[in-house]
């Protein structure tokens, strides 16, 4: 770090005046991007202090986004584990469906100040595009999405949507056609039309500033759920999860927890059909540190330093990176970095639809199906947040697919709910008494 | 020691004509092809060679060199044998100078130390990766000066003047001045508008200065290579052999267009004096 150590920021300082946490982070891009990145870090750093900005931002958070989001006590699910007290951070409440646009009404909020007029963004899931086009709509914007082939076939209906509010929706052929080629595709854009353009990318990775840039827009997610839990409970969180995939609904609700050394954090990879097939997209446990993007991280690639193609079920995951603030966290043990399969994410998205009465996104079914491996085993007064990233609506397509693939009517979402495993030691613990005075938040 | 590039810059500035300088990707399409290939050019009119190490994520470079990169990770080629290559090059070619180009995540991946000490000892002279700006020198530039291979950046349209000195400070060799912001592959602008900035890239610089993108033919390198120091071709190569019948008449369809280019340089400046 370039400043002197301040202990009690131990984990939530970085990154130094070069972008690194740690070894991790950096500029790594070409020189005709370098100017524009130099004024980018000037517009945020402005940014953090400026209070104008602060207000104006806050009104949009709150007037069109719709935030506060609910921290949510999901009762019924936390009766069916039968362990931990278990809550959910309503991201998927946020106008547009998920945590993504939070990011996006900060960055062109610093884009009209720079003054562009044409936004580009890539996108997996579409959430990123379609939170993209919305703001690029509302600032009266013209707005350019880069979307893999394979992305734009398995989410259509954000397709649909991002062309209602004005966007264009460019094809992206090369690679596997998904997130990592999308993203190839808008640097290659960033670099023809540097003058006119804003790159708003879309999760904590890239080049120096966008990581803490894009962390710092998500922070909202942490900074109330920290509120909201003391006002609630009177006391912090004992383990925060999140899905990852570059990372930024995961850094955003940490963030602001991770000087509060009593909670723990856990953050969900994407193992595709398992890390031991190679097919999947759990950078921080299947890859090896490298550069690409703009930044060092974890990434899936060849002992040659090829990337490897990613794989997930869910598209918002699907990236051979992560954010390089979650690599440096992993190598300092600060957070814990788990990977959940393609089957274990439907298995969870199908009981949260069925318990809870909401639809989660694929992205944040990963985090759910931890969650389920571990709640059971916690006490009922361990208090456990889990980001709830966005509304599996997109994925209907998906789901359906993959039900259809694997054959049995009886895994369709509307049969039978599968029983608590007998015997459980938990299932003999007295109710959940604090859990009954707090539980209605909605 | 003067270095391979400078001695060649130099003899030809004497000469007081630019340099040709030819891309091609290593590997691409095969290993044989692309050695037969690279053997070719300094006998076709290649003054300086650039070899592409491929990426699989090229984020500066246009289809043509996209796809080049691909063919060549197809064919199983690697950093290794990139190197190979040229250690085979080098058996019978003391002095054409030879600079790798690509992207810094393969050469990480390597180990940086051993990497140059490979790439000096096979008889590499010079890289350039397109990553690394000066704000990484001691990743890979600082290091490569110490183990006597120049380090050639780019400087690029949107290099103003403020930030000049800094993208000089550790380059040797020449500098490669990008004359369009955009992807290789992109169109070339207007020669006077070149020339202008090349002007004042020389306000602070003595090294030898390369022109590239967008380079295509006989005459526009011709036209450039009358006020810069050295010419580069590489897109334009490229698509010689992704549009060739077979793989013999694409390194004979590159060889015949450096034959053209390297007219086009050694009249530039005779044209128009
Ligand atoms: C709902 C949802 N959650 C999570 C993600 C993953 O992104 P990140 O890791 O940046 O939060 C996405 C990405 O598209 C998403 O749409």
């Amino acid at each position: 770090m370039s400043s002197a150590t301040d202990t009690t920021k131990r984990f939530s300082q970085g990154p130094n005046a070069d972008g690194f946490y740690g070894d991790f982070g950096g500029r790594f891009v070409a020189e005709t991007l370098m100017p524009l990145i130099l004024e980018l870090e000037e517009a945020w750093e402005w940014s953090r202090t400026d209070e104008a900005f602060r207000r104006e931002l806050e009104g949009y958070q709150r007037d069109y986004i719709g935030r506060a989001t609910p921290l949510y006590y999901a009762e019924r699910l936390t009766e069916h584990l039968g362990g931990a007290k278990i809550y959910f951070k309503r991201e998927d409440l946020n106008h547009t469906g998920a945590h993504k646009i939070n990011n996006c009404i900060g960055q062109i909020l610093l884009a009209r100040k720079m003054g562009k007029k044409r936004i580009i963004a890539e996108t997996g899931a579409g959430m990123h595009g379609v939170a993209t086009a919305t703001v690029a709509a509302r600032f009266g914007m013209e707005c350019v999405i880069y979307m893999g082939a394979t992305d734009i076939e398995r989410q259509q209906p954000n397709v649909f949507r991002m062309k209602l509010l004005g966007a264009e929706v460019i094809p992206v052929e090369s690679g596997t056609g998904t997130l990592k080629d999308a993203m190839n595709e808008a640097l290659r854009d960033w670099v023809t039309n540097v003058d006119s353009t804003f790159y708003l990318i879309g999760t904590v990775a890239g080049p120096h500033p966008y990581p803490a840039m894009v962390r710092d827009f998500q922070s909202v997610i942490g900074r109330e759920t920290r509120e909201q839990m003391l006002e609630k409970e009177g006391r912090l969180p004992d383990t925060l999860m999140a899905c990852i995939g570059g990372g930024s609904n995961a850094m955003g609700l940490f963030h602001p927890m991770l000087d509060d050394e009593s909670v723990h954090m856990i953050g969900v990879e994407a193992a595709g059909h398992g890390i031991e097939t190679g097919e999947h997209a759990a950078s921080l446990n299947g890859g090896e540190p490298g550069v690409l993007h703009g930044n060092r991280t974890f990434l899936l690639q060849s002992v040659d330093g090829q990337i490897t193609d990613a794989h997930s079920v869910s598209a918002g995951l699907d990236y051979p990176g992560i954010g390089p603030e979650h690599a440096w966290l992993h190598t300092q043990k600060r957070v814990e970095y788990v990977s959940i399969t393609d089957s274990e994410a439907i298995e969870a998205f199908k009981l949260c639809c069925e318990l809870e009465g909401i639809i989660p996104a694929l992205e944040s079914a990963h985090s759910l199906a931890h969650l389920r491996k571990i709640a059971p085993d916690l006490p009922s007064d361990h208090l456990i947040v889990l980001n709830m990233s966005g509304r599996g609506d997109k994925d209907m397509a998906s789901v359906a697919n993959w039900l259809e693939q694997h054959g049995d009517t009886d895994k369709l979402p509307n049969t039978t709910v599968e029983a608590a495993e007998p015997g459980r030691i938990d299932d003999m613990q007295p109710p959940h008494d604090v859990a009954k005075k707090t539980g209605e938040t909605e | 020691m003067a270095t391979r590039i400078t001695r060649r810059l130099e003899a030809l500035k004497a000469e007081d004509r630019a340099a040709l300088v030819t891309f091609t990707m290593a590997g691409d399409p095969n290993y044989q092809a692309s050695l037969d290939t690279l053997k070719g050019l300094p006998g076709a009119g290649a003054d300086i060679i650039e070899l592409g190490m491929p990426f699989t994520d090229p984020m500066a470079d246009g289809p043509s060199i996209q796809k080049a990169a691909l063919r060549a990770l197809k064919g199983q080629h690697t950093q290794q044998k990139t190197l190979e290559m040229v250690r085979e090059f080098r058996r019978e070619d003391q002095d054409t100078p030879i600079v790798l180009m690509g992207y810094y995540n393969p050469i990480y991946r390597y180990g940086v130390e051993r990497f140059l000490k490979d790439a000096s000892e096979a008889g590499i002279d010079g890289l350039i990766v397109v990553d690394l700006p000066p704000e990484h020198d001691g990743e890979l530039c600082l290091p490569a000066a110490r183990a006597g291979i120049d380090f050639i950046r780019l400087a690029t349209p949107t290099t103003d003047d403020k930030r000049l000195p800094r993208v000089l400070e550790n380059t040797s060799g020449f500098i490669y001045y990008v004359s369009v912001a955009g992807v290789t592959g992109a169109a070339a602008p207007t020669p006077e508008s070149v020339e202008r900035s090349i002007t004042r890239i020389r306000a602070h610089t003595e090294l030898p200065i390369a022109v590239g993108f967008g380079i295509r033919s006989a005459e526009q390198a011709a036209s450039i290579g009358r006020f810069a120091d050295a010419v580069v071709v590489g897109s334009a190569l490229i698509s010689c052999i992704e549009h060739a019948d077979s793989v013999d008449a694409g390194t004979r369809a590159v060889h015949a267009l450096v034959r053209e280019l390297s007219e086009g340089v050694r009249h530039a400046r005779k044209a128009t004096a």
